[in-house]
């Protein structure tokens, strides 16, 4: 189901597209090629979801394929988890990523844990979308970024794209897999736009690349950051200095073997996320970093990310968030060492 | 079958000690079977009476065989845990009607979902008890083939599995396996809990989807009083089988330790659900006999006295009276399900003392469905470390 075939394109060829648009074409090559694939969640039907990511499924797919749910995590998730038993591939829209933990306990309880429980027997194939990440001046709980929380549970698999191109074919590939796959979209990223060649070959779903070869500090970035590494390696460039800019794509597993290329040639590592450093991705990244090329590091491997603190209200997110000022802070450290 | 009474039974149900009469009743109970064993017929739905009418002398032969057999392995297994064999005991005593009934109601293309206690329904369904035990051995998580046996996994975590039923039926309503008349095709699924369970989210949550999507769902709630130590009417100020009114379904309180009247109230409920006219929630109004599990002690909550009251009400020693009074039973027959018991129990004490301890690498098998590569490193890790301990002087960890 993951390969290039049925792309909604028509044949056309590469058209400027936005994360969200890219969102929905793969979600329709996904129902398009498997009937047994469905969409549910709240306000995704007539709406087309908040963020419009599900615009026109209805329509065409019908609402016993694009199932507008009552007003419940837990249940969307449950009776997802139901729907896999019975062999179908649900794709379920949780609103905001605030709104995920009613289906916590579902999601690494039960979903996370069934194919285990049922030796290999029963398989879940079902992609949870979570719109997730600051930076659009939103109330609170429209801003979190809880993937690490997912990503520690074994049975699931996280992924995040960064760009539109990747969230095209990410999508049909999470669709495609057989494990649970909670996939992140960076929501302030929605309505940025990219260049979709829908006949191209896809990168694999849980491959890290990198997205900007450089030699002085090895930055590693996920989701909304991968955006924010390339401007401020842009900045750095201006100033004599060359990041190589590494976008993970993938939460767990984690592919880190471009990461360690990359800081074996450059000695450095900066790892950037907008959840709070503690205990985050980078946390894991740095500690993996640091057992696999010690001896070619030349400083401490360092975190850029949210801090503490309860996610602030909006007029003081860009306080919180990690910004290329800060993440370039973190690549003078590392290089005066 | 013999004479109806000509009435149908009433909420004479005793209400749990302590309890509000609130939780307890009043509510009609349905009920087939008086706790001496006389048939009584049910007169206010003709439905319910011809299902128990279709309840051959055979038929009800094999509910006490089912009954006798789940209580003699129940036996066994509280014994083997008593002797270190399992590390846990969930009993099912008192409950064998309540779920011998609603699953000899079922078909073949129906799905369960059970709870931890569910054992008697694991057995109608074809699972071997030792399939059952290996879960409380800890050798797995439960050995039995779900698509075979039409059973899901074990759920212990209270009200998760009745959102996956619910799913599942809406799975089957998507496939057109509902409403079409083909009884070898249209399918319903069950979905079992307890009075505790009808607190949780996931419970209500299931009844709201089931009832908006119109979901072939039958909510099973073995109403046995007891969540641990907290009694129903903590959980609950009205009848659990009540609640079904507020989300827009049916719900019928049945005599849970009377066999005949479960099987029939679950039976309609089934074709309701089959036929594509929805959910029914049935609160199954029964007694939880022993222990929450081997690990709890009931004397620190509950009088004594309200456990002789349900003894005597007990779901056997029911359908023996009627079988022997109805139905010609002799002591030559319940010698035989005894005989068959013990040989059951003796068979299930061998396979279980007999299972080997899972290989330590089998850990990391179906983590995932496909290759994960984190796992793959750790598991060739473990592998390479337990190599290393070879012709050493044992582990010290």
């Amino acid at each position: 189901m993951s390969e290039g075939t049925g792309t909604g394109d028509g044949g056309r060829g590469p058209e400027r597209v936005t994360m969200a648009r890219a969102l929905n074409l793969g979600l329709r090559a996904a129902m398009e090629r498997e009937p047994k694939v469905l969409v549910m969640g709240e306000d995704i039907g007539a709406l087309g979801g908040v963020f419009r990511v599900t615009e026109g499924l209805a329509k065409d797919f019908g609402e016993e394929r694009v199932v507008d749910t009552p007003l419940a995590e837990a249940g969307i998730v449950g009776t997802a988890i139901g729907l896999a038993m019975r062999g179908y591939r649900p794709v379920c829209e949780i609103q905001f990523d605030g709104f995920v933990f009613p289906a916590y306990d579902q999601i690494v309880t039960q979903l996370a844990k069934m194919t285990h429980r049922s030796r290999g027997t029963l398989t879940m194939p079902v992609v949870i979308r979570i719109p997730y990440g600051g930076g659009i001046g939103a109330v609170e709980h429209h801003s979190e970024s809880p993937e690490a929380l997912f990503a520690h549970h074994t049975g699931l698999r996280c992924v995040s794209p960064s760009n539109a191109v990747d969230a095209y074919w990410m999508i049909q590939q999470a669709i495609a897999s057989p494990d649970p796959v909670i996939f992140f979209e960076p929501k302030r990223h929605y309505w940025d736009k990219a260049e979709l060649h829908a006949s191209a070959e896809p990168y694999p779903l849980h491959r890290a690349r990198v997205v900007r070869p450089g030699t002085d500090v090895t930055v590693v970035a996920y989701g909304p950051t991968v955006p924010l590494a390339l401007r401020a390696a842009d900045a750095a460039a201006e100033e004599g200095r060359s990041l190589e800019v590494v976008d993970l794509r993938s939460i767990s597993p984690l592919d880190l073997a471009p990461v360690e290329e990359s800081v074996r040639r450059t000695g450095r590592c900066v790892v950037a996320h907008e959840a709070p450093v503690f205990l985050g991705l980078g946390a894991e990244v740095a500690a993996r970093v640091t057992e696999r090329c010690f001896y070619s590091l030349e400083a401490p491997v360092l975190r850029v990310g949210g801090f503490s603190v309860p996610y602030p209200a909006a007029r003081l997110e860009e306080e919180y968030l990690p910004d290329a000022d800060r993440l370039l802070e973190a690549v003078d450290r590392v290089l005066d060492t | 079958m013999t004479s109806s009474t000509g009435r149908t039974a009433t909420a004479s149900t005793p209400s749990a000690a302590g309890g509000s009469p609130a939780a307890a009743g009043p509510m009609h109970v349905v009920q087939m079977l008086t706790p001496d064993g006389r048939r009584v017929d049910h007169e206010e739905d003709p439905a319910l009476a011809a299902h128990a009418a279709t309840l051959t002398a055979e038929d009800l032969r094999g509910m006490y065989r089912d009954m006798a057999l789940a209580r003699r392995v129940d036996v066994e297994a509280t014994a083997l845990q008593r002797q270190g064999e399992l590390g846990l005991w969930a009993s099912l005593l008192g409950q064998e009607a309540a779920q011998v009934g609603s699953a000899r109601a079922t078909l073949p293309q129906d799905r369960l979902f059970p709870t931890y206690r569910e054992h008697a329904v694991a057995m109608v369904r074809g699972v071997d008890p030792a399939q059952v035990l290996s879960l409380f051995r800890g050798v797995d998580r439960g050995g039995w083939d779900v698509e075979a046996t039409g059973l899901s996994p074990y759920a212990l975590v209270i009200g998760s599995q009745t959102l996956h039923a619910t799913g599942y039926a809406m799975g089957v309503q998507r496939d057109g396996a509902v409403g079409t008349g083909d009884p070898a095709r249209d399918a319903c699924v069950l979905a079992y809990f307890g009075d505790g369970a009808s607190s949780q989210g996931d419970v209500n949550e299931a009844f709201v989807f089931a009832t908006a999507y119109q979901a072939p769902v039958v909510f099973v709630c073995q109403n046995n009083q007891w969540a641990i130590s907290v009694p129903a009417e903590r959980q609950t100020r009205v009848p659990i089988a009540q609640r079904a009114s507020g989300f827009g379904f049916p719900g019928v309180r049945v005599d849970g330790n009377d066999v005949v009247a479960c099987y029939a109230v679950v039976r309609a409920a089934a074709e309701r659900a089959r036929a594509g006219e929805g959910p029914t929630l049935v609160e199954a109004f029964t007694y939880r006999m022993g222990a929450h599990t081997t690990s709890d002690d009931p004397g620190r909550y509950r009088p004594s006295v309200e456990v002789e009251q349900w003894r005597a009400r007990d779901p056997l020693t029911r359908l023996e009276a009627h079988l022997r009074r109805d139905h010609g039973a002799d002591d030559a027959f319940f010698a035989d399900v005894a005989r068959e018991g013990d040989t059951a129990a003796s068979r299930l004490r061998r396979a279980v003392l007999e299972m080997p301890d899972p290989e330590p690498g089998s850990m990391f098998d179906h983590a995932y469905a496909a290759e994960h590569p984190q796992v793959e490193e750790e598991r060739a890790w473990y592998a390479a470390y337990l190599a290393g301990l070879d012709g050493e002087e044992g582990r010290t960890a």
